[in-house]
């Protein structure tokens, strides 16, 4: 119980005295989690939507691999990242390891799957929902799609969060990949596993708390910027 | 307007799913003008006829044919399901998002939109989502939806089924005005009452194929097969 | 106030990027542990305007590091892995910076008696005599070849060891804060030791035998192997690891009025 009341101690005098290298580390975890969101919503949302309306031959098959890959070990993603950009794998020619990009890419991977499969199932009974209407008004693919993603927004930004509270809570992968190097690639989680390492229970816990308040501080701003109907239907 | 997509003509039509014969054999010609009722017991296929002219069911045989290529037709007609359908929208951009599609030009959707949600009473709730209106609500906001492209052909599915009679009354003025535009409407009940009302010609479907058809005078007034009397009485028909 | 803090995280960034040259060198969680890093890294920075990234890792992954050409350099603490890597060609050769030294710590009641033993192996003997709990790093570390050696030594194995003997396969510091839970024994190296913010019951009950001392190496990655690696400034690290600035540097960081390092680089 001490610990934790030191933790919450250290924290509020991280955050209120702006602790440069906190600052730093956290802007950081957010750099790396958003950019990596962004791709991954890129690819995901199109890719999750694509496969709730388009009946093609190994669609089945592409959903049970997603759902697999949701559940893919974060230390897996990790290594594999890691053998490939390492200066001996076939991508370390681009000279990426130990880079926040390598981090990002190791996000990507291991977000893009949740967000996909999360999309995929909202997706699904919009247009269980939607399908006969769209079909009636003889809209085109690219329409169908539009409208979803549009009327199904709220569900996928739900999607969203979920995929950047896994990325930014993550620490297997890009321990790995991104080596937790000090002013280069420490982000909130690798630097709490070093606090935890080095027995400092109340540095990494208020590390910890720094960390969960920026994930609900994301979520309510995305939220409340996202309120765009006067009456919420939540 | 351009020459109409009527007449319709059905050659053979079947629909079968899973060994099970949903409707047909049909064959059937609608004229180009009035309200078609399409009536007859559950399970006799009076769904799946609507939808097979509007083009929404797969056909197992034959063929559904206007009288200008399928392309042009498919966007002259509308189509009201008996469990309207709400986009997750304000009733005001349920009724833009059929004009959107067409891109036709801001002012004249803006226009358009006005003048349905007067017609359906609905402007005070243009913002509301539509998901939240109360059931006659839904179903007059459906069909806006569909008239507010102008088709020439209407169909729809029970459209008052579960309304109370002041929604069934705005619905039916709602059809009559159309019908007064030339609209052309094809539509299944359970009402008998409403099918007398509205109807300029009627179908009696019975286990998937027309039992009976004709002009709603002599439908009503002198039916010619013993399965449509019953029906008008009330009884189950097997 | 966000354009502020963006602008200042900015600067800091490209600041960092276009005034110092940078390069990758693996450490031991060991010598990171120890604080010395703190310390070397300005100084380093102030003298050369050179940026050491520092990976913290086992000596294993080090090592894996630098035959990949993953870093540049490394400073590592296990002699024979160490000449291995030199004789494979992965490295051009191997410089000692310093040493510190390895102790033993357990329940600061003794139960096996340790800290009456007259050497290292004897230690070790009265620790598998008596069975108490006893955390390995078990992560082919340097402290973890370190304790494998000393069981030879002693004339004992681990593999035929009972549950008593858990290998954690974990850093210095994570199998320190095992060891607390369990109120168990366990080979750490000093710095790591005087560092620890959770000893909870654990004490240092045996050290200073000459068995124990631990020395720490530089070697820099062959440009032969890998042309991308920064030796130019492996070879500047060397020299400033190895001046008379660093040993002033190593010799007079303390924790808790205890030195910890000795530096004996010798001359080239």
């Amino acid at each position: 119980m001490n610990d934790i009341y030191d933790g919450l101690l250290s924290a509020f005098w991280l955050v209120v005295t702006l602790d440069a290298d906190l600052l730093e580390i956290s802007l950081r975890s957010l750099q790396v989690s958003l950019t990596a969101l962004v791709i991954a919503s890129a690819i995901a949302l199109p890719l999750g939507t694509l496969l709730a309306i388009r009946r093609f031959r190994y669609r089945r098959l592409t959903i049970s691999l997603l759902n697999a890959l949701m559940g893919l070990p974060p230390v897996v993603v990790g290594l594999l990242v890691y053998i490939l950009l390492s200066r001996s794998g076939p991508l370390g020619v681009l000279g990426l390891l130990f880079t926040p990009t390598a981090m990002i890419i190791a996000q990507v991977i291991i977000i893009t799957p949740l967000i996909a499969s999360i999309t995929h199932q909202a997706m699904r009974e919009l247009w269980a929902e939607y399908h006969d209407l769209l079909i009636s008004l003889n809209t085109s693919g690219w329409q169908r799609i539009r409208t979803l993603i549009w009327d199904g927004r709220r569900n996928l930004l739900t999607a969203s969060l979920a995929g950047f509270g896994r990325a930014i809570g993550e620490v297997g992968a890009i321990m790995i990949v991104g080596g937790n190097i000090d002013n280069a690639t420490r982000v909130l989680t690798t630097a709490i596993a070093l606090e935890t390492g080095k027995g400092d229970f109340a540095l990494a816990l208020a590390l910890g708390f720094v960390l969960i308040a920026l994930a609900i501080g994301i979520n309510v701003a995305i939220h409340w910027l996202s309120r765009t109907e006067r009456e919420g239907r939540w | 307007m351009v020459s109409s997509i009527l007449p319709l003509t059905l050659t053979d039509v079947a629909v079968r799913r899973r060994g099970k014969t949903l409707l047909g054999p049909v064959d059937l010609s609608l004229e180009a003008t009035g309200l078609t009722i399409i009536i007859g017991p559950n399970g006799s296929g009076k769904t799946t006829l609507l939808r097979a002219m509007h083009g929404v069911e797969r056909l197992s045989t034959g063929a559904v044919r206007w009288s200008v290529p399928d392309e042009q037709a498919q966007h002259r007609q509308a189509y009201v399901f008996q469990t309207p359908i709400m986009l997750r929208r304000s009733v005001a951009d349920n009724l833009r998002y059929p004009l959107q599609l067409l891109r036709l030009p801001r002012a004249e959707i803006g226009a358009r939109v006005a003048d349905w949600l007067a017609r359906i009473g609905l402007e005070e709730r243009a913002s509301l989502q539509a998901t939240r209106l109360s059931g006659g609500e839904k179903q007059r906001l459906a069909i806006a939806r569909a008239l507010i492209r102008r088709p020439d052909v209407l169909f729809l599915d029970e459209p008052c089924a579960n309304l109370d009679g002041a929604s069934t009354r705005a619905i039916e003025a709602l059809l009559q005005a159309a019908l007064d535009e030339k609209t052309r409407i094809i539509m299944t009940t359970h009402d008998l009452g409403q099918a007398r009302r509205l109807a300029s010609d009627a179908i009696f479907m019975l286990h998937g194929v027309v039992h009976e058809a004709g002009s709603a005078a002599r439908f009503f007034g002198a039916p010619c097969t013993e399965e449509l009397e019953a029906f008008f009485r009330g009884d189950i028909i097997a | 106030m966000i354009h502020r803090i963006l602008a200042l995280a900015t600067a800091v960034t490209l600041g960092t990027a276009v005034l110092a040259e940078e390069m990758k060198l693996a450490v031991t969680t060991s010598f990171e542990n120890s604080g010395l890093a703190d310390v070397l890294l300005p100084a380093i920075k102030e003298d050369l305007g050179l940026d050491v990234q520092l990976l913290v890792v086992g000596t294993g992954q080090a090592l894996r590091l630098g035959q990949a050409g993953d870093v540049d350099a490394i400073l590592v603490h296990s002699r024979t892995a160490e000449e291995a890597f030199v004789a494979e060609g992965y490295g051009t050769h191997r410089r000692e910076i310093m040493y510190n030294d390895f102790v033993f710590i357990g329940p600061a009641g003794d139960p096996a008696g340790i800290a009456v033993a007259g050497s290292a192996a004897e230690a070790l003997q009265r620790i598998s005599a008596a069975e108490p709990a006893f955390v390995s790093r078990g992560d082919e570390s340097g402290t973890h070849k370190k304790e494998r050696a000393l069981w030879a030594e002693a004339g004992l194995s681990p593999e035929t060891f009972g549950a008593w003997y858990r290998e954690v396969g974990a850093g210095m510091g994570a199998s320190l804060n095992t060891a607390a839970g369990l109120d168990a024994y366990i080979l750490a190296d000093r710095a790591s030791w005087l560092n620890f913010g959770n000893p909870a019951g654990l004490a240092l009950l045996y050290s200073g035998a000459p068995a124990l001392f631990n020395q720490y190496a530089f070697l820099a990655v062959n440009p032969e192997r890998h042309s991308h690696v920064r030796h130019d400034l492996a070879v500047q690290l060397e020299g400033w690891l190895t001046s008379r600035r660093a040993a002033d540097l190593i010799n007079g960081y303390t924790i808790n009025g205890e030195t910890l390092f000795i530096f004996n680089a010798g001359p080239e």
